[in-house]
């Protein structure tokens, strides 16, 4: 009744192309909008900005970038932790090197450099595919945490072997830093994701996005109908990391403000953006989102009730907590193996529908 | 020269360690299609099992403490009843793999199972720490241990006898694995699976128990290899680890053939070493976590299905 095409015309080829062509969606997506762009930055405090909002907004990013190769491209990468590394000292090396520029473009700088490395690590995708590259994107994984360890250059000869972000501000507001508040972090952030979001809508919907999905869904075929694969290949390695060197860099400056490669960008950070991506579905925009908020707040809600609600010892939590959240995700994988995007589209179907089924 | 051959000796005995680790991998490969992110896991809940077994801890000790029971009521057990009683366990756990997590994701993309596979990592992970705890575990088996001495003294060459013995079990190992599989039924049944799903199942092979066996082999497998590294190491965490190392000597080997784990195994041991001893000081050191992944990539680009993998034929 509420959400159906039914009566919404399309008079001209704009029209009917546009992003959202349901008007129900597009009522949704303004409205989210409007409400994380006007009513959250006012009632965002410290907790909420570094525990749920800025690694919601940081992971979807990743999860955005991943999603392009392996949701879109049909690419398993391994690698993720690795170009959120890239992207971290690209910003790093940027801001201490050149203090006058601007943090935006030393953001969007430090994504070209990643799509640069990306593009490098992507070269064997040309030879071998499957979970044989998944492998190898493992190299860069470990070769690129091992070479921000070793070379001094990297870290500024730093005696601990860390990197701290200083303070950058834009528009007079401090976002990078211990000054900055809770509100222009968010702000900043949010901002990259939506306008690198609608970019990235976009892309898929194009040329771009329709050749890497011929690729995914077979390889062979789509090189004779024309589709270069070496072009096509590359192109979805370089888009997907240049996301992830942002979201690395935005992880960096912006949520830490401090890290060290080992910790921060290690194998584990590549599987959960690869969870959020499969949890939320591959090949769906919208499943990047939902994935990246279902890790993000999964452990928080579990430590949540098993300490405040059953008091239990927080070192015993801490091994149900991952027992859970890997039982948690074999279950959704059982449950729903399209992840929740494909939930999301089932109750869309439902709504179209209500309050007639039949 | 004799350091040479100690490097490359040292390097063919931790590959074979490897190889142990790999086997694992490519049992349940064949028979199933799985990528088993979890075996490096396996080895540590088994390794984890059948030390604390062996210290007499007590299964879930913090839990029943915070829960008020009893919690040092466990005997210590002798080594020979802790390691059928280990077996039992990983036999069970391959019965609840199947039943709870595989049985529902029959015909699912190899990336969901892979992804399903991760998960039953952090839940055996899990489990394993809260059923033993997380401190560090020794583990002795009884294998020998210390330098070879008639090798010490005649050619002033290092060998670790613990390594030695790995090797051997490692082939003993092998040998039963490819003659079980060439003489038994069930042995027999695992190849048909291996070689056609389909027709496997069209003459009357229950995937279901195959898959059971397989898992309960290579559960058999994580605990000979979590066994060896435990008792170089000690039992820690840090064992699961070794998956991460298996995997170049997989694409090296190809996912699907024994030999190829067991040859990998070697060449990446070999390498490994080589670069550290020659390269290592040039560029820095500590080059092992990565150095296997860029010979296997370096090899895989000339061979892109491994040394032995079943050739890649593709139509449209």
């Amino acid at each position: 009744m509420l959400y159906r095409e039914t009566g919404d015309f399309k008079v001209s080829y704009r029209d009917d192309q546009q992003t959202f062509p349901i008007i129900q969606d597009r009522w949704l997506f303004w409205g989210m909008l409007a409400v994380a762009f006007l009513v959250i930055p006012f009632i965002i405090d410290d907790y909420w900005e570094k525990s749920i909002v800025l690694p919601f907004l940081v992971f979807s990013l990743a999860a955005i970038g991943l999603n392009i190769l392996t949701g879109y491209c049909g690419l398993l990468s391994l690698g993720t932790g690795g170009f959120m590394a890239v992207g971290a000292y690209a910003s790093y090396k940027l801001m201490t090197a050149f203090p006058e520029l601007n943090i935006v473009i030393v953001i969007l700088l430090s994504g070209g450099v990643t799509a640069a490395v990306g593009m490098f690590f992507g070269l064997p995708s040309l030879r071998i595919k499957g979970f044989y590259l998944a492998v190898a994107t493992l190299a860069a994984q470990f070769f690129l945490v091992w070479l921000f360890n070793k070379v001094p250059w990297f870290y500024n000869y730093s005696a601990t072997g860390q990197i701290t972000a200083p303070e950058r501000s834009i528009f007079g507001f401090a976002v990078t830093g211990p000054e900055a508040t809770p509100a222009a972090t968010y702000l900043f952030c949010l901002a990259f994701v939506t306008v690198l979001a609608l970019v990235a809508k976009n892309l898929i919907r194009g040329r771009i996005g329709r050749s890497w999905m011929s690729i995914r869904d077979m390889d062979i075929a789509a090189e004779i109908i024309g589709v270069p694969p070496m072009r096509t290949k590359l192109s979805a390695f370089a888009v997907s990391s240049f996301y992830i060197g942002i979201a690395g860099a935005l992880y960096f400056t912006v949520w830490f403000g401090a890290a060290e490669p080992t910790e921060a960008f290690g194998i584990n950070q590549s599987f959960l953006v690869l969870f959020m991506v499969i949890i939320g579905g591959l090949g769906s925009m919208l499943g990047s989102f939902l994935g990246a908020a279902f890790m993000v707040l999964l452990p928080i809600v579990l430590k949540n009730i098993m300490v405040g609600g059953f008091d239990v010892l927080p070192v015993l939590a801490k091994h149900v907590e991952i027992t859970l959240v890997g039982s948690l995700i074999i279950f959704f994988l059982i449950v729903e193996p399209h992840g929740l995007a494909r939930l999301w589209s089932i109750a869309k179907e439902k709504m179209r529908l209500w309050p007639f089924p039949h | 020269m004799s350091y040479l051959i100690e490097t490359i000796l040292s390097g063919l005995l931790a590959g074979v360690m490897y190889s142990l680790v790999a086997l694992g991998f490519v049992l349940i490969f064949k028979a199933s299609q799985i990528f088993n992110f979890a075996q490096g896991v396996l080895c540590l809940f088994a390794a984890l099992t059948l030390a604390s077994l062996m210290l007499g801890n007590t299964p879930f000790s913090e839990l029943l403490h915070t829960l008020g029971l009893p919690n040092d009521w466990m005997p210590v057990v002798p080594i020979w009843i802790a390691v059928p009683i280990t077996i039992l366990v990983m036999i069970g756990l391959a019965f609840v793999i199947e039943r709870f997590v595989l049985r529902y994701l029959v015909n699912q993309e190899p990336i969901i199972l892979f992804m399903a596979t991760i998960g039953l990592a952090y839940v055996l992970e899990g489990m394993g720490d809260l059923m033993w705890g997380s401190d560090v575990k020794p583990l002795s088996v009884g294998l020998p241990e210390g330098a070879l001495d008639w090798m010490f003294d005649r050619f002033d060459i290092y060998v670790d006898k613990l390594e030695i013995a790995a090797a051997v079990v490692a082939t003993v190992l092998v040998i039963a694995l490819s003659l079980f599989s060439q003489y038994t039924r069930i042995g027999r049944a695992l190849r048909a699976v291996a070689d056609d799903h389909q027709a496997a199942l069209s003459v009357g092979i229950s995937l279901r128990t195959i898959w059971i066996i397989v898992w309960s082999i290579a559960g058999f497998v994580a605990l000979v290899a979590g066994t060896m590294w435990g008792a170089k190491s000690g039992v820690q965490f840090s064992l699961s680890l070794i998956a991460l190392k298996a995997l170049p000597v997989l694409i090296l080997g190809g996912f699907t053939s024994i030999p190829g784990a067991i040859l990998g195994g070697l060449i990446i041991g070999v390498g490994e070493k080589l670069a550290e001893l020659y390269a290592g000081p040039y560029i820095g050191g500590a080059i092992e976590n990565w150095f296997a992944y860029v010979l296997a990539l370096a090899f895989l680009l000339v061979r892109p299905q491994g040394l032995f993998g079943e050739r890649i034929i593709e139509r449209v």
